[in-house]
């Protein structure tokens, strides 16, 4: 009896996953759940809603797309919030199926980290946010004090950047997480805080007093925004991959989640296709044949995901028109190669 | 003496009168800031403190578990002695398995990624302790052991352990502990927690309870081992119950520490008590309110570290320690 | 009781050796190999890397150029040097400060006037039943960075105090601080050595004199001044050291100042008495016979608290200090190397440990000879 029970708590604390066997969306299937790696505090991307208790965000759409694929049910999801510092390893040691968490695809990551990245979902570029009137140009802070967050690719930029112009007295200050940075911040323990500009956005929003903080037009990098994977496993990562086409396809086919009924009586043989009417390419991913309509009445397709947390009408504008966001033919990045 | 002795002498007079300026303007400062602060974000998020995300649907559980919790110290009591059981002395024992078993029972469902607040740091310090101390016990005995391999094993290991900082500890146990288990093995963020806890707390144990082992006069073991006990008879019947008596206090100093220490989680992430507040703090709506979060949540840890040395306290007295 | 091996009790060795050995061998085994299967095997060469971010402070060590400020084009090894002497200097600094205000709060423990008892049994109650981990968020966020800002800091004798931290007017030595100290002492034992000689007297300070203008200035006064951004110049003490030292301070000294309690009050009562009845007063019963037999039974926990503390040094990554954890924290995130860092970070502390203790025991072992247990 006590045997038993010792096992029945063993067996509760290590969260036994069945023995990796082939791919993860193997495993994901059976299990009737998908474990996703989220950022619980980051405005916009993932943070927890005060209201229902639940977790919202752009990144998180994307997991609740990937449970619509699956399962047809967007809600068939745990959410295991990732600290920046540990997010590899959660993603390595497979605690999670997928993260995403605003993470940027580098290529010391894809090769040392052991991780795959999934297509990117978010062009993003470090940026400074100052307190208004301090300067108006990133020129201006030599000899500031700037913040920003351990363990991320924004503290090297940083370092660089002033290395690069030699400037003197300047000051990094890292703390553990973007909350605890934009506190100190606000606080005025430093000058500026540098960070993703989408998250700068973010935290400037969640102020009682936006107008006070500016965030310079300048951008010092790169961060292509990706979800990632266990390296090695094509198959699962085919899956995610072509759940988050899928996304950019339905916009440029211009199918919402509002238009959607009018689309399944399309006669288009590539819409038709594209929403599993025809054809086996669903089928061929390993997913459901009508995965793509599923997303869409979860989610709907990447402009109404993008435009649900950073479009106009949300608390934190992010222009997506003529940037990098926008599709390819408005002079944008997001492009999906051919559903056929 | 006059009095209380507080101007005896003109120095005591003037430190009196110092002391009681510093106690005026302290008091003073926090009754003013106390009444002035903004408590609303202490009752509007009174539940994420004590049951973090525990589904409102789910309440009862942590009720249940109080009211266990109750029953089993209250059948520890009567088992030792403190109190009069009646007619359910004689069930005692399957009694004590059986709260035991349904507290488990009512726990095993809540999904481990759910616990959080205060309900996360009380989880985890009371399945730390569990868990630490039959292996404390162990380790204890090895390292008195006469056999030289035990002796030095547990010495190695206690050292290490209590030469680092626990936060080491935490982080190889929860960072790179998945790396030295075969694949497929996923401990969950509280199973790493946990058994960073457990690691940590064997070896403070242990010392704890060799402490008591040393305290044994020679004679007693001597005396029951002429008498024809074997060493295994004699640790279990005549060390050991003492040992264990008089290291109590200890151990309950023990597990305060340990239940103060699990706010170290909110460092890596997790959402105990500390990291709650955090989270809460997070909320734009509550910027700024860092002291009434922190006050509120130093009360709490203040509250809890009383209760459980009050309980300790009651256990000494139940078995007659501390008498002088 | 001396060992006499039985049969088996050695067999008990050996299984207990095999299975030891082999569990450790298993883990070791699977970290190896799915290290090497995520393309990052167990390796120190990162060390030799260079490490690319900034620290706020600290010095580290380069080959050449000695202690200076660290900088992000130097390797990782030496950004766990600045780390690890960021957390030296906490401890020591912690450990000073906690003493004084430990022994402080164990006297107000003991004293006769029931009011400093009362308040010293609030602090150390309070102080020891909340986390530190919450006493520092309280320390830096909800005290420190409340402070007024840089344009309203507040000034007095050249230092400047404000959320930025503490700005101290220092000094500076110049190339030529060693050959004016040499000066100094030189004349100093010439003055001695030729005390009796007439001419010395006229000679030396024209010598000495000479010698100071020849080497003026031996150091440099650096004064804080007001920059675009905040304070630069003088000695700065960061508002992140700042709440480490208050927290670890605070924290450490109500540890102490029970032990100083249990230490004074196992002193056997009939002492005191002893001593006054042979016509000593109070001050010199203490200093004479009391704190010798006090200080030595509280020497070994003290000495554990001020491991305590230079362990507990290692949450400084909560309020931003570069310590050695918090730069553990950042490498294992930018080199991927958790597991090698863990290791190193480990085995610091486990030196720092393990160094101490040997001096205690030696210290315990010479006490017991000469005075017996």
């Amino acid at each position: 009896m006590a045997l038993r029970l010792v096992w029945i708590v063993m067996v509760f604390l290590l969260g036994l996953g069945a023995l990796a066997q082939g791919s993860r969306l193997d495993v994901v299937k059976e299990r009737g759940r998908l474990i996703c790696g989220v950022n619980a505090k980051l405005p916009g991307f993932g943070f927890l809603d005060e209201k229902t208790g639940k977790y919202a965000g752009f990144d998180i759409d994307f997991c609740k797309a990937v449970a619509a694929a699956l399962f047809n049910d967007p809600n068939k999801v745990e959410y295991v919030p990732l600290d920046a510092r540990v997010r590899f390893q959660a993603v390595q040691n497979g605690e999670v199926d997928v993260a995403f968490r605003n993470t940027t695809v580098t290529s010391s990551r894809d090769g040392a980290a052991g991780v795959d990245f999934l297509p990117v979902t978010f062009y993003d570029g470090q940026g400074v946010m100052v307190k208004k009137g301090r300067a108006k140009t990133l020129r201006e802070l030599e000899g500031a004090t700037f913040c920003t967050t351990q363990g991320t690719t924004n503290e090297k930029n940083i370092s660089d950047y002033i290395r690069a112009r030699r400037w003197a007295n300047t000051r990094v200050l890292t703390f553990e997480d973007g909350q605890k940075v934009m506190n100190a911040f606000l606080e005025g323990r430093c000058d500026a805080f540098t960070a993703d500009k989408s998250q700068l956005i973010g935290y400037k929003g969640t102020t009682s007093n936006p107008e006070a903080l500016e965030v310079l037009r300048e951008t010092i990098s790169k961060e292509p925004l990706a979800g990632m994977v266990r390296e090695n496993d094509s198959r699962w990562r085919d899956a995610l991959a072509w759940i988050i086409y899928a996304t950019i396809q339905a916009e440029e086919y211009g199918i919402t989640s509002k238009n959607l009924s009018q689309f399944l009586k399309s006669d288009s043989p590539e819409i038709r296709r594209f929403l599993g009417l025809e054809g086996t390419l669903g089928k061929d991913l390993g997913l459901p044949q009508d995965f793509a309509q599923r997303i869409l009445g979860a989610v709907g397709n990447y402009g109404e995901i993008y435009d649900r947390y950073f479009g106009p009408k949300s608390s934190f504008a992010i222009p997506r028109f003529g940037t990098l966001n926008a599709l390819q033919r408005q002079g944008g990045l997001m492009y999906s190669p051919p559903f056929r | 003496m006059g009095g209380l002795g507080l101007f005896r002498t003109p120095g005591q007079a003037l430190l009196t009168l110092l002391l009681l300026g510093l106690a005026l303007v302290l008091v003073s400062t926090l009754a003013l800031w106390a009444l002035g602060a903004d408590w609303r974000v202490v009752y509007e998020n009174l539940r994420y403190f004590l049951l973090g995300r525990l589904p409102v649907g789910e309440t009862w559980r942590a009720w249940l578990l109080l009211l266990l919790g109750a029953g089993l110290f209250l059948l520890v009591l009567g088992r030792l002695g403190a109190i009069a059981l009646g007619p359910i002395r004689p069930l005692s024992g399957p009694l004590l398995l059986a709260l035991s078993l349904a507290a488990l029972l009512v726990l095993l469902p809540v999904p481990v990624n759910v616990l959080s607040g205060l309900l996360l740091s009380l989880v985890l310090s009371l399945a730390a302790m569990v868990l630490a101390f039959p292996l404390g016990l162990l380790l204890a005995l090895a390292r008195q052991s006469r056999i030289p391999l035990l002796r030095v094993l547990a010495l190695v290991y206690i050292e290490t352990v209590r030469g680092v900082p626990l936060i080491s500890v935490l982080f190889l146990a929860f960072v790179t502990l998945p790396l030295f288990l075969p694949e497929g093995f996923r401990p969950s963020q509280f199973a790493r927690a946990l058994a960073g806890f457990v690691l940590f707390t064997t070896a403070y144990l242990a010392e704890n309870v060799r402490g008591g082992l040393q305290a044994i006069p020679r004679g007693q073991v001597e005396a029951a081992l002429s008498l024809g006990l074997s060493p295994t008879q004699t640790t279990l019947y005549v060390v050991l119950p003492q040992a264990l008596r008089s290291v109590i206090p200890a151990i309950v100093g023990q597990f305060i520490s340990l239940f103060k220490d699990t706010s170290l989680v909110a460092v890596i992430g997790m959402l105990d008590l500390l990291g709650m507040a955090q989270a809460i703090l997070a909320n734009p709506k509550y910027l700024h309110l860092e002291r009434e979060v922190y006050a509120f949540v130093a009360l709490l840890y203040l509250f809890c570290s009383g209760l459980f040395s009050y309980l300790g306290r009651v256990v000494e007295r139940a078995l007659g320690l501390g008498v002088r | 009781m001396r060992f006499a091996p039985r049969p088996a009790e050695i067999l008990l060795q050996a299984l207990v050796l095999g299975a030891v050995v082999g569990v450790l061998l298993f883990f070791l085994h699977t970290a190896r190999e799915r290290m090497a299967a995520q393309g990052i095997p167990f390796s120190f060469a990162f060390l030799a890397q260079e490490a690319g971010f900034s620290l706020s402070e600290g010095l580290t060590y380069a080959p050449g150029e000695g202690l200076r400020p660290y900088t992000p084009s130097d390797t990782y090894w030496q950004a766990f040097l600045a780390g690890f002497l960021n957390t030296l200097r906490v401890a020591v600094a912690g450990l000073v400060l906690a003493t004084l205000l430990g022994f402080a709060i164990g006297a107000a423990r003991l004293s006769r006037n029931p009011l400093a008892r009362g308040l010293g049994f609030l602090y150390v109650e309070l102080v020891r039943n909340t986390p530190l981990l919450l006493q520092l968020f309280v320390w830096y966020f909800a005290v420190l960075l409340k402070l007024p800002p840089v344009e309203g800091a507040l000034r007095f004798l050249g230092i400047w105090l404000s959320q930025r931290g503490l700005f101290l007017p220092w000094i500076e030595a110049t190339p030529k601080a060693y050959g004016f100290l040499l000066l100094l002492l030189g004349t100093a034992l010439a003055v001695w050595g030729l005390r009796r000689y007439l001419w010395a007297k006229v000679l030396l300070p024209l010598v000495l004199l000479a010698g100071l203008l020849f080497l003026w200035p031996p150091f440099n006064f650096l004064l804080p001044e007001r920059t675009a951004f905040g304070v630069r110049g003088g000695l700065e003490v960061s508002p992140e050291f700042t709440a480490l030292l208050f927290g670890l301070t605070v924290y450490t000294a109500a540890f102490i100042a029970e032990v100083v309690r249990g230490a004074l009050l196992s002193i056997p009562r009939g002492q005191w008495e002893a001593a006054r009845a042979l016509g000593l007063d109070e001050r010199t019963v203490l200093r004479v016979v009391i704190l010798p037999q006090a200080v030595r039974i509280a020497l070994p926990p003290l000495i554990n608290q001020y491991l305590n503390l230079t362990k507990n040094s290692s949450l400084a990554v909560a309020v931003a200090y570069p310590d050695l954890f918090s730069v553990y924290n950042t490498i294992a995130n930018q080199s991927g190397r958790a597991l090698e860092g863990v290791l190193i970070v480990m085995a610091v502390y486990l030196s720092i440990s393990l160094g101490i203790s040997a001096l205690v025991n030696a210290y315990n072992r010479r006490v017991i000879l000469r005075w017996g247990v």
